[in-house]
């Protein structure tokens, strides 16, 4: 964790209440997560009771309460993706590494998510690895993908 | 860069820049959209730039990346201008070859063009490919000829004439009135007439209003409006100032999505030229009038994109809507009078000005005017952003622009709307493009996502997936909905996985009905819109299901 960064950022926004969203979006695109302590700094210096920060970092799906593993993987689970079979894709991301939507595994090597749609309807079913896309998906190309991820 | 101060000024530099290009040097435009940086665009540009090195042409050739020219399915793509020969499927290895052989050569490399896979006919440029030839591309057309980054290349293309024309030709209530003969409908699901939101803004009592870009686009399978923000913003902006006129607003926001690394770089710098350029501001073009834009995002919840919702996440809380009784128009955020329109209606806005509200009016049908952008997706042979006039039938986007269906499947319906739109069955594809036609038939257009479903989906399966994903979108702050779409979800599940009991459908019915009358806002009023169509026009899969306790998927 970068604490000059997450402080900058902090600073950046401090004593504006309504930059909470802007704030906290920053600190988790720069973090991947948000420790407590952070929090109560937030809340400190933009002058927002920690209820309140707590009420839109557990509401909005982007912010994590949990350190994420070094991998972030999304399997896209929108509407085109769904039709041409996302969810042989889950189910086989899911058993190669062991965990279930939402988590990391335990030596925090990936954290997977689902993602609703990610805009490339025509490249599905994919899956993307730390912003990187990978295109038109199938069980065994999800084996070989996910290998190249140490 | 001094801010312009004038519309001489603007038309003086609009000339310099026009005069220091030749519109015959080649350019190569290789789309940056995101489904093409979905398939490393970067690694085509990277080898273009090093190739015109190699071959000392970087003084004789532009490379450009430019916004989605809309055929997602064949990407990468590349355009050769200004011949407009369009390259599919390019890899780092056919660049050498297509800057020899077409850039400096003239001549067309069969294998990277479009080939159609039925008859096996070629079509080498823009104007021959079915995709792009039968489509009306008013407003993408522009995005393979500018880099999204270059206020430049948007001036040389007639940008912001549209605006000086408002300021200095227009009264704000000429500028209105020409919305409203236009008959500018919005693009981001209701169809409600623009000309008549303003109007409501702009008479609204309050010193301070504001006008927004709503470019949230969380529906799953719409992908047209960021291939617009990104790929064109300043055009949604010059609308946007354009509107801020009319209604007497100094403030605006766009609100859009955080994880879209792209789409937030163009419209920063897009924001930070118009400043600099003196289209945002202070005195903008000389004419007193000031107006500034702010951005906002959505950090992952689909309810962020109803209009009340979203003004409260621009308030910094969360987004909980409020009830439809209370307009926006008149107390938005902060209470405040607040316009809010979607990304495709403030694009219209410059070509509406420039060309007027006749022109405007001679595209469309009788009450949807002008085009539509949609995004083709689903078991379609060719995926896309496409722009068509309203009329068109869904026969013909389906077959003369989406290539059909792949696989040698037939079509089963079209889903329009996503999951608060309806279904289409395959019977009734001819019907036209149009917000009355498609409302009468339960498929209202919504943000124009069309979704299309080949003989093998499961209607029943389709609808559980649409509640499924509202369920976890949902905001939670009224009941009909929370725990309606909870019931709703269970019960079609069960059927799906061949559980289903006899009553089930009639207790859908009973609470779908509740959730339409009931709950806060068009999330929750539209929830169960998926589940009344497929039972409308294919009844009996959930009657199959429950009798015979099939199991869907």
């Amino acid at each position: 964790m970068d604490k000059d960064k997450i402080d900058q950022i902090i600073s950046k926004h401090e004593g504006k209440a309504k930059n909470l969203i802007h704030a906290l979006m920053e600190i988790q695109h720069e973090n991947h997560w948000l420790p407590k302590d952070v929090l109560e700094k937030v809340s400190e210096k933009l002058g927002v009771p920690l209820s309140r920060v707590m009420q839109i970092v557990t509401f909005y799906k982007t912010f994590s309460l949990v350190p994420q593993g070094r991998h972030e993987v999304h399997v896209c689970m929108g509407t085109a993706c769904h039709v041409r079979g996302a969810q042989q894709i889950i189910e086989k991301v899911e058993q190669l590494i062991g965990i279930r939507t939402g988590e990391t595994n335990p030596d925090g090597k990936f954290s997977l998510e689902r993602g609703s749609c990610l805009g490339c309807c025509s490249l599905g079913p994919e899956i993307v690895v730390d912003g990187r896309h990978h295109s038109r998906m199938t069980p065994d190309k999800v084996e070989e993908v996910l290998k190249s991820y140490d | 860069m001094p801010r312009m101060n004038s519309t001489g000024k603007l038309e003086e530099l609009r000339k310099t820049i026009l005069s220091k290009r030749d519109p015959n040097k080649p350019c190569i435009a290789v789309c940056s959209g995101a489904a093409c940086q979905g398939l490393d665009n970067d690694r085509i540009i990277r080898a273009f730039e090093k190739e015109i090195v190699t071959q000392s042409l970087d003084k004789k050739v532009d490379i450009r990346a430019t916004g989605c020219h809309g055929f997602c399915q064949k990407g990468p793509n590349v355009i050769i201008h200004p011949e407009e020969i369009c390259y599919m499927e390019v890899t780092p290895e056919d660049v050498p070859e297509i800057v020899s052989e077409t850039v400096m050569g003239k001549k067309v490399i069969e294998r990277l063009i479009y080939t159609d896979p039925n008859t096996g006919e070629k079509a080498a440029h823009m104007s021959e490919v079915p995709f792009y030839k039968n489509q009306m591309r008013n407003l993408i057309s522009d995005n393979p000829k500018i880099d999204p980054k270059s206020i430049d290349d948007y001036l040389a293309i007639g940008g912001y004439s549209a605006l000086s024309k408002a300021l200095f030709d227009m009264s704000p209530e000429q500028v209105l009135e020409e919305i409203k003969k236009a008959n500018l409908r919005g693009r981001g699901g209701g169809g409600f007439p623009a000309g008549l939101k303003w109007e409501t803004a702009r008479n609204a009592p309050g010193e301070e209003k504001y006008v927004i870009v709503n470019g949230h686009e969380g529906l799953p399978g719409a992908f047209m409006d960021r291939a617009i923000l990104t790929g064109n913003p300043h055009c949604v902006l010059e609308g946007l100032i354009i509107g801020a006129y009319a209604i007497g607003s100094h403030q605006g926001f766009i609100y859009t999505r955080h994880d879209a690394p792209q789409l937030l770089a163009n419209v920063n710098t897009a924001l930070a030229k118009a400043e600099e350029y003196g289209f945002l501001g202070e005195n903008i073009l000389g004419t007193g009038f000031n107006f500034n834009v702010e951005v906002h995002f959505d950090v992952g919840i689909f309810v962020s994109g109803e209009s009340s919702a979203l003004m409260r996440s621009i308030e910094g809380k969360n987004p909980e809507p409020r009830p439809k009784y209370i307009r926006t128009s008149v107390h938005g955020i902060w209470d405040r009078p607040s316009n809010l329109n979607n990304v495709e209606t403030w694009s219209n806005v410059a070509q509406i000005i420039n060309k007027g509200a006749e022109w405007y009016t001679s595209i469309g049908t009788e009450r949807s005017k002008g085009t539509k952008l949609l995004s083709l997706s689903g078991n379609i042979a060719n995926s896309g952003v496409v722009e068509v006039p309203f009329g068109t039938t869904l026969r013909q986007i389906v077959y003369d622009i989406g290539g059909g269906i792949p696989n040698e499947k037939k079509l089963k319906a079209v889903h329009l709307g996503g999951p608060m739109g309806g279904c289409v069955p395959e019977s009734l594809i001819d019907t036209p493009l149009d917000f009355d036609e498609m409302s009468k038939l339960g498929a209202p257009i919504g943000a124009g996502d069309v979704l299309v479903l080949d003989e093998d989906t499961n209607m029943v399966d389709v609808t559980r997936f649409f509640l499924d994903f509202l369920s976890k979108e949902s905001c939670g702050k009224c009941v009909p909905c929370r725990e309606g779409l909870r019931q709703m979800l269970k019960i079609v599940t069960n059927i799906s996985e061949g559980k289903g009991r006899e009553g089930d459908i009639e207790l859908l019915e009973e609470i779908s009905e509740v959730m339409g009358a009931a709950a806060l806002c068009s999330l929750g009023k539209t929830a169960s819109d998926p589940l009344k169509s497929t039972l409308r026009y294919f009844r009996d899969e959930y009657e199959v299901n429950i009798q015979e306790k099939k199991h869907a998927a």
